[in-house]
């Protein structure tokens, strides 16, 4: 019979208990005896040489045992924070790459570059001494913009970026797209803006330091995805701690969403405070903070063409990007817009040729990195945008245009002009799937019934595929990744048969303490109960890569089934002395190993006893103990892949736009927790409609940021969203892991803000619209309907 | 100055000598180390705070500690029963998987469940209407709404136990 708990199960998650009941520990609610509490001094310019810092007053203020600036860091010989990507451009040379200090030194380069911290008794007396630190400005012209950080006379960001570019890159095989081009019969244009995004995670970053004199070691409580690179890069690069005397937890975390896979300054801050003053200290940032200093995501400028035959099959793709890092390259941002995105722009299609050029450029703006999808999302909206466009020109139904060109699935594995190597989809399969359950062919009626009530409705398609389970180290490095992407897992049976796993990967949401224990009790039949999941420590587990590019369970998942194959190889051995046979003749079973033939047989528990009760060993032969480690490094990406179908209704007078119906279909390969899937798309798909519809991240021309709360920044909620339709399949099974497993933490993010914008434009076709930027919002599109009126198909009834 | 600062809190009185600008939900986290009751934002906009002041939702950072002098406060911490079974509430967050992160999780229970009570016979709009005051980036509240529901649903069938908070 199959576990109740094991693989495919929607096994109701472990961790549930302590959240539900408040018992959740998160960075901020961690106290430590003597604890002080830092605020940083943030700029509140875009762009100045900051002439002096005078803490005078600050110093003299109730509480404050503190405060410090860039100077005393660099007294310190505290580092730069490093990047772990580097990027070449088109001439061979390596990116610009300035230098990224914790605390600014002499110059400020975006609102919130912090300049000093206070550390005080309480946060209310850091707060207030914080006011008091008088620094002295001088302002500098601002370039707040991509577009016009490219033209002549922008101020330059970094004096060593000329034109302020970080790197001109580009993919692909430029003669073949020019002679495709040359030759095609339709060609399809589009210039579109990838909205600039805030992640938002809901608990805001925060970072406990503390410095134990008595070994030397340190300690960094933090919100982190991916706590053993933070040890690496700030131990290494920033601190110049060896990792032996520094440990790094990641703790229950609120959310990431990519936001808190980088280190950021502030942990070295309060790590490197802990020393110097002798004392823990935390700091949290509170909302406005995490506005104005997290990573933020996409905030590309595109443009795109197709070329066709006349048949409408693709030709060639051409597609040229302006992407915006921010002020400073935080920890991966040169691969999001590179090999996260170009990479990507074959889509589900078979096009044959494609180049892509972006240039990626320096702002007075915070860093900009990746955020849920990252680069994928960017892929996805501008293939499927000019997919839609394309249809138009070649006068196709837009989901014929599709079909014409899709990949088939009997092509796989298909080698992309882009780089990748898809190794399983059925891109049809997912259409076919979708349709029915949009009723597609509806659609006409339903339409007309919105148009007899006044309003405009419209339907849209994104079919996207992904590149996840990131990444085979080999190929990531020879990419310039500065990383191996592999992942550990270590099983540990207790004497008593109750197990411990630990993984590098971190759980902020996704549920590993469940889905991996389904895993282990699929394996060996153990209660789920007696399985737990530990990861975020780097005192506890043995290395990890962390949680982004949705890679738990494809890079982790598969550590941790190489780790129990060597614990059953370990026990196998076991058994086989136990029962006095011949290791070949031992058949195992979900934990059970039994002597072929006969009724011979030992549990996984009575042999992880005799593990650590060795009396009668063979011991030249057989260790002790059952723990085994593993480590895991993939030989390719994961492809996830789908359809997503958005409807929508347009209100003509108010310009409001309502998602009335989303349907999902994915292949994310086999599932472990169907519920946790399902929970996982219906995420990513509000933050793809939050892109599309309501969320935007707004600088002004000097680099002020106009969208820095809750009260300007549009998030989606409860009302504004509908319940989904969500649907997968897994007869597409990965091929090169072990558990068949693609992915599933991206996926709603990349197909959803595409699926949107296309029913809008889709919706808005009366009025000759063929394109709207992000976010649709009520005033965008009213004044695109203002601006049309009377739309000649509504005039003509 | 400092003020002396009395209330009932999950059921047992506290007194602390506070700041008076003592937001509850400093009062709550920092002061008495319940720190299920999130902050996370600062402008009242996400709901993580929402607790209950004398049977009523209230986001914690709307009120200073002083203000809830001589309240009755229930935190998320106080919801389950004594013998640690989860109010109806909380376990269908739990069998809908209403949850992610976690960490807007407090807010978004405590604010349903006040919900219910004024409430309880709700539709699914209403659901989302209602939960307009609380920011969840996880779920995309598909599964927060279903569970809300089944939680209202379960509410009425144990009205004893949900009486006596």
């Amino acid at each position: 019979m199959a576990n109740p708990n094991g693989i495919g199960a929607s096994v109701r998650r472990l961790e549930d208990q302590r959240f539900l009941t408040g018992r959740g520990r998160y960075t901020d609610d961690f106290k430590r005896p003597d604890m002080t509490h830092a605020v940083h001094v943030r700029s509140p310019y875009a762009h100045a040489l900051v002439k002096g810092i005078d803490a005078t007053e600050a110093l003299a203020a109730p509480g404050v045992v503190a405060v410090l600036t860039g100077a005393d860091m660099e007294a310190d010989k505290v580092g730069s924070l490093p990047c772990g990507w580097q990027i070449h451009s088109k001439d061979g040379s390596p990116m610009k790459e300035p230098g990224h200090f914790p605390l600014a030194r002499g110059r400020v380069r975006y609102v919130g570059d912090a300049v000093a911290v206070v550390i005080a008794e309480t946060r209310e007396q850091a707060r207030d001494a914080a006011e008091l630190v008088m620094v002295d400005y001088e302002e500098l012209p601002a370039v707040a913009s991509s577009t016009r950080a490219v033209e002549g006379a922008a101020a330059l960001v970094h004096d060593d970026a000329p034109g302020n570019v970080c790197f001109d890159w580009h993919l692909g095989d430029k003669a073949a797209v020019d002679a495709a081009f040359a030759r095609a019969e339709h060609v399809a244009r589009i210039d579109l803006v990838n909205n600039r995004l805030v992640p938002n995670a809901m608990e805001p970053r925060a970072a406990l330091g503390e410095y134990d004199a008595s070994n030397g070691e340190y300690t960094l409580t933090t919100t982190s995805q991916n706590p053993h690179v933070i040890r690496l890069l700030m131990g290494a690069f920033v601190l110049g701690i060896p990792e032996h005397k520094l440990r790094v937890v990641a703790p229950d975390v609120g959310g990431g969403f990519g936001s808190k896979i980088f280190h950021y300054g502030e942990e070295a801050v309060v790590t490197w405070a802990a020393r110097k003053i002798g004392r823990p200290v935390k700091w949290t940032a509170d909302r406005s903070e995490s506005f104005l200093t997290d990573a933020h995501g996409r905030d590309h400028v595109s443009h795109a063409e197709m070329a066709m035959d006349k048949d409408g099959r693709f030709l060639a793709l051409r597609v040229s990007t302006l992407a915006n890092l921010g002020a400073y390259l935080s920890t991966f941002a040169p691969s999001i817009p590179t090999y996260l995105y170009a990479t990507l722009l074959a889509g589900q299609y078979k096009t044959p040729a494609i180049y892509a050029e972006v240039k990626a450029v320096f702002t007075n703006t915070a860093p900009v990195d990746a955020y849920r999808g990252a680069g994928r999302p960017e892929a996805c909206y501008l293939i499927e945008r000019l997919v839609d466009i394309a249809a138009g020109v070649a006068g196709l139904d837009r989901t014929e245009i599709r079909r014409r060109n899709f990949v088939p699935a009997e092509a796989m594995p298909y080698q992309t002009p882009v780089a990748l190597q898809y190794d399983t989809g059925d891109f049809a399969k997912n259409l076919d799937i979708a349709l029915p359950l949009v009723d597609y062919d509806g659609f006409a009626a339903r339409k007309a019934a919105s148009r007899a009530t006044g309003k405009l409705r419209g339907i849209g398609f994104a079919t996207y595929i992904e590149a996840c389970g990131i990444a085979p180290s080999n190929v990531a490095g020879a990419l310039g990744a500065r990383a191996g992407l592999y992942e550990s897992a270590e099983v540990r049976f207790h004497p008593t048969g109750s197990v411990t796993v630990f993984t590098g990967s971190h759980s902020h949401g996704q549920g590993h303490e469940t889905t991996f224990a389904q895993l282990v009790a699929e394996r060996f039949g153990v209660p789920i109960e007696n399985v737990e999941i530990v990861h975020g420590d780097t005192a506890k587990i043995p290395f990890g890569m962390g949680t982004y590019g949705s890679r738990s369970l494809a890079v982790g998942g598969s550590a941790l089934v190489k780790a129990m194959d060597k614990v059953e190889r370990k026990a196998r051995k076991i058994a086989a002395h136990m029962l006095e046979a011949a290791e070949s003749d031992i058949e195992v079973k979900e934990g059970r190993f039994t002597v072929a033939g006969t009724d011979k047989s030992l549990g996984i528990g009575d042999i992880a006893l005799q593990a650590y009760v060795p009396h009668n060993f063979p011991l030249d032969e057989l260790e002790p103990g059952l723990d085994e480690q593993a480590f895991y490094d993939p030989k390719n990406f994961t492809y996830p892949n789908g359809c997503h179908v958005c409807e929508v209704e347009i209100d003509p007078d108010t310009g409001v736009t309502k998602v009335v119906a989303f349907a999902a279909v994915d292949d994310f390969g086999r599932i472990i927790n169907p519920l946790v899937v399902e929970g996982q798309v219906h995420g990513g798909l509000v933050q793809g409609i939050g892109q599309a519809l309501y969320e935007n991240c707004v600088y002004d021309e000097s680099g002020q940021l106009l969208t820095g709360s809750y009260m300007d920044y549009c998030m989606p909620r409860a009302e504004d969203v509908p319940s989904f339709t969500v649907r997968t399949h897994e007869d597409q099974p990965c091929t090169h892991n072990p558990l068949g497993v693609k992915g599933c933490g991206e996926a709603g993010t990349i197909g959803a803000s595409a699926a949107v914008m296309n029913a809008v434009v889709d919706a808005l076709s009366a009025y000759g619209v063929t394109h709207l930027d992000m976010p649709a919002t009520p005033e965008k599109v009213w004044r695109v309907i203002q601006a049309a009126r009377p739309a000649p198909a509504l005039a003509a009834e | 100055m400092p003020s002396r600062v009395t209330m009932t809190v999950n059921g047992k009185t506290v007194s602390r000598e506070v700041e008076e600008r003592t937001l509850l939900v400093t009062f709550l986290r920092d002061h008495l180390g319940l720190t299920g009751t999130h902050v996370g934002c600062d402008t009242s906009q996400c709901g993580a705070c929402v607790v209950h002041i004398d049977g009523r939702s209230v986001k914690a950072c709307t009120a200073l500690a002083v203000q809830v002098e001589g309240c009755s406060v229930t935190t998320i911490e106080g919801l389950a029963a004594a013998d640690g079974t989860l109010h109806p509430m909380q376990a269908a967050f739990r069998e809908h998987h209403g949850l992610q992160c976690g960490f807007c999780t407090p807010g978004m229970v405590m604010s349903a469940v006040d919900l219910v009570r004024e409430t309880p016979d709700l539709t699914e709009q209403e659901v989302r209407n209602a939960l307009d005051g609380n920011i969840c980036r996880c779920t995309g509240y598909h599964n927060i709404v279903k569970a809300v529901l089944a939680g209202a649903e379960a509410m009425k069938a144990e009205p004893s136990r949900i009486a006596a908070e």
